[in-house]
């Protein structure tokens, strides 16, 4: 395995298993710039990286311009509100003008699905999707495996259990897609209104009940939930929600003793996870924003390092 | 004028003719259809159609000419051409313009900028209600006094259940059909596909198929009891196939249409987040596919339209979510209906024909049109079916290249067009 087919990272759902695993390798000596005194490879020397966020995020964004600093790029952080594309600022005018600045590669989080694939199509530099609205979120996926793969030794045979929004979540869909095809068996787990139709087809198994599903798990992955599903009238209360489908120290004692507990961030903590779970030994949850920096660094690496140009992601 | 088209092989359901004619035509009117000999000397014009197929001028019930509002799409004048050059020689003019046509006088410009630029007959659909918002009742009376062929707020759904009784119930004074478009809003709010695995998937907002359903299910039960004509547009899924299936059993005055992409693609294709992809109802699954072809083979479905939705390149190559519904189908639909429909034996030619002219005629009140009986309006489509084309969108008429068959290879290429006894088109538009 020489390097990525595709000159983009869009998602992992057309990942081979094995462009997934040389991400992951490569990431294990990135990580290693966290122990040293300085922390500055030449590898992106005179390369330009755009971060384009057309959604607001901070530990993405910091997390990308982190790994292209570390690894030398010239990196430069472009804040757009999706609304002001919907004002008539399109994606168009902005593809146009990132080429002009001869941009290398583009690290893009929009609130649309298909964005980053429609950037993608119109312009020479590598596109790594850093989230489309509800349907992938490579990296942080990648992040997950790389943690999950440290903390457990390996990813093939696991028993996964992902808890929560599933229906809005791009971070269960990359996941379900990375876990399976590297041998995990994968649940996912959240009251009927909040799974979305015919996820079975994508490899993961469906249950609404959390007690049960955590008995076997090896891995609890546990999504954020927001206020406002809730105003649209896709569970009750927030009280139900926890009282369900809430992580804590009581629920996991049902579980097995070595679960490992991870989180996307940012956690509501006392809603779909405690504090104390989430600072507990059986939480990865700072190492996996540390390993996050060191899947970046890794991606990029291998993004500018191109894939074949002009190779269709699929 | 008189004008001779020999030796076309005429397919006429209406008349039950499917064998080599010659057409006479007088004026504006089909004077006979001759077996025999005829001299060429009395005419002054032949059209030779020897290997060619000539059907009733083809009518496409469902088509958004964009004028007057949104000239930047389509305008009258290149919406007929379009339908012109895909061998329509009437087309229905949906009402959801700038401003709505849901007065006698947004008809009557209609249909007078339709007479000066026209290259078909333009008929008129009306608004249901004023604005298209589902508040109250347009002026239903002077809408039929100006000519509309039927009502439809197409784009939205009447809502508001009481809204749609008083509108079917004043239909009684009128025999024009309530088209309607079946979506339950607050079901689909914010959707872009259907949902289903793909948009799980692709992580776009679905559109299930139960905001379709649950809304012809009333529109029916309600068309019903209150003895009104409905047309059900655009038919999309299995269930709208089965429902309409049971109240046709019933006796129920209902009627529908399904379109070419909806009997022809999936939402499989969404994958590439091509926007030429998205129109409401959403393509759907194969089973879907499946139920429509069913519908269209046992009479279920009555007429195939095109739904031709304009949009310029800008409102469609953005992301999406954001570029809005519809694709143009007017210079597609022959030859798409003629390769999945008739090459695949799911009909055979003069029952695709009549989906295609006499049952939107008869839908419509439109009784000149649709056959080619003495006295019928002269409009004849002369199509070779024994030539294959390859559709390109840079070849169209229409101003817009929206388009979900860019590329597709079928059989049937539109040779002449008489409209009303003057060929409109011979190979390309021919101006009058």
């Amino acid at each position: 395995m020489m390097g990525l087919r595709s000159k983009d990272l869009l998602g992992l759902e057309h990942l081979t298993r094995e462009e997934i695993e040389l991400i992951l390798d490569t990431a294990v000596p990135c990580k290693q710039i966290f122990t040293r005194d300085i922390r500055k490879l030449p590898t992106l020397r005179g390369k330009t990286m755009v971060n384009l966020f057309y959604e607001p995020s901070t530990r993405t964004r910091t997390s990308f311009e982190l790994a292209g600093k570390w690894m030398s790029a010239d990196v430069i952080n472009i804040v757009a509100s999706s609304s002001s594309v919907v004002k008539g600022e399109s994606l168009k005018d902005t593809v146009r003008t990132l080429e002009s600045l001869g941009a290398n590669i583009v690290v893009m989080r929009h609130s649309a699905a298909g964005a980053p694939h429609f950037l993608a199509k119109s312009v020479e530099a590598a596109v790594v999707n850093a989230g489309d609205g509800a349907h992938e979120h490579p990296t942080q996926a990648l992040l997950d495996l790389f943690t999950i793969r440290e903390r457990k030794g390996r990813i093939e045979g696991l028993e996964v259990v992902i808890v929560g929004d599933i229906l809005h979540s791009r971070v269960a869909r990359s996941n379900i897609w990375g876990l399976t095809k590297l041998g995990a068996s994968v649940t996912v787990v959240g009251p009927p209104t909040l799974i979305p139709p015919e996820i079975e087809k994508i490899g993961a198994k469906v249950s609404y009940d959390l007690d049960e599903a955590i008995r076997h798990a090896d891995v609890i992955n546990v999504l954020r939930i927001q206020l406002e599903r809730q105003k649209k009238g896709l569970f009750p209360s927030m009280r139900e929600y926890v009282s369900l489908y809430g992580i804590n120290r009581e629920r996991l004692t049902r579980a097995k003793e070595d679960v490992l507990v991870l989180h996307p961030g940012p956690a509501n903590l006392g809603v779909e996870i405690t504090q104390e779970v989430a600072e507990s030994h059986c939480s990865a949850i700072s190492e996996q924003v540390t390993n996050g920096v060191a899947v970046r660094m890794a991606i990029l690496y291998l993004v500018s390092a191109g894939g074949k140009r002009h190779e269709a992601a699929s | 004028m008189k004008l001779l088209v020999k030796c076309a092989h005429v397919v006429d359901p209406i008349n039950n003719i499917d064998d080599v004619r010659n057409i006479v035509i007088d004026g504006n009117r089909i004077e006979s259809l001759e077996t025999g000999e005829v001299s060429e000397t009395l005419f002054d014009k032949v059209i030779d159609a020897a290997g060619l197929h000539a059907f009733p001028g083809l009518i496409d019930m469902h088509v958004h000419l964009r004028e007057p509002g949104f000239e930047e799409k389509e305008t009258i004048e290149s919406g007929t051409r379009a339908a012109a050059a895909g061998g329509f020689t009437t087309v229905a003019a949906m009402p959801n313009t700038e401003p709505a046509i849901d007065n006698s006088a947004h008809v009557e410009y209609v249909r007078s900028r339709a007479r000066h630029y026209g290259f078909c007959n333009v008929e008129v659909v009306g608004a249901i209600t004023k604005r298209r918002e589902g508040r109250e009742l347009s002026e239903i009376g002077d809408l039929v006094q100006a000519g509309v062929v039927a009502i439809s707020d197409d784009g939205n759904t009447v809502a508001n259940s009481e809204i749609m009784r008083r509108a079917m119930e004043y239909l009684r004074m009128y025999d024009i059909p309530a088209i309607v478009h079946c979506e339950d809003e607050s079901l689909s709010r914010d959707g872009v596909m259907n949902e289903g695995f793909n948009s799980t998937r692709l992580g776009l907002k679905g559109m299930p198929r139960l905001a379709e359903e649950t809304i012809v299910a009333r529109d029916v039960i309600m068309a019903e009891k209150l003895g009104a004509r409905l047309h059900v547009a655009h038919v999309s899924t299995r269930g709208a196939v089965e429902i309409i299936r049971r109240a046709k059993e019933r006796g129920a005055r209902v009627t529908c249409e399904a379109t070419p992409h909806h009997f022809s693609l999936t939402d499989d294709l969404i994958e590439s987040y091509d926007a030429n992809f998205k129109m409401n109802p959403p393509l759907r699954t194969h089973d879907d596919v499946l139920a429509i072809l069913e519908g269209l083979r046992d009479g279920t479905i009555d007429a195939i339209a095109s739904d031709h939705a304009p949009h310029t390149v800008e409102d469609k190559d953005v992301e999406f979510d954001y570029a809005p519904f519809g694709v143009i189908g007017l210079e597609t639909t022959l030859t798409v209906s003629l390769t999945n429909l008739v090459s695949k034996n799911i009909l055979p030619l003069p029952e695709l024909i009549r989906k295609l002219s006499a049952n939107p005629a008869k839908i419509l009140g439109l009784t000149g049109r649709g056959h080619l009986s003495k006295g019928a309006i002269a409009d004849v489509t002369l199509v070779d079916l024994n030539c294959e084309r390859t559709i390109r969108s840079s070849e169209f008429e229409s101003k817009a290249r929206n388009t979900p068959f860019e590329g597709f290879r079928g059989v049937g290429v539109v040779r002449f067009v008489i409209n009303s006894g003057r060929v409109v088109y011979d190979g390309q538009i021919v101006r009058a």
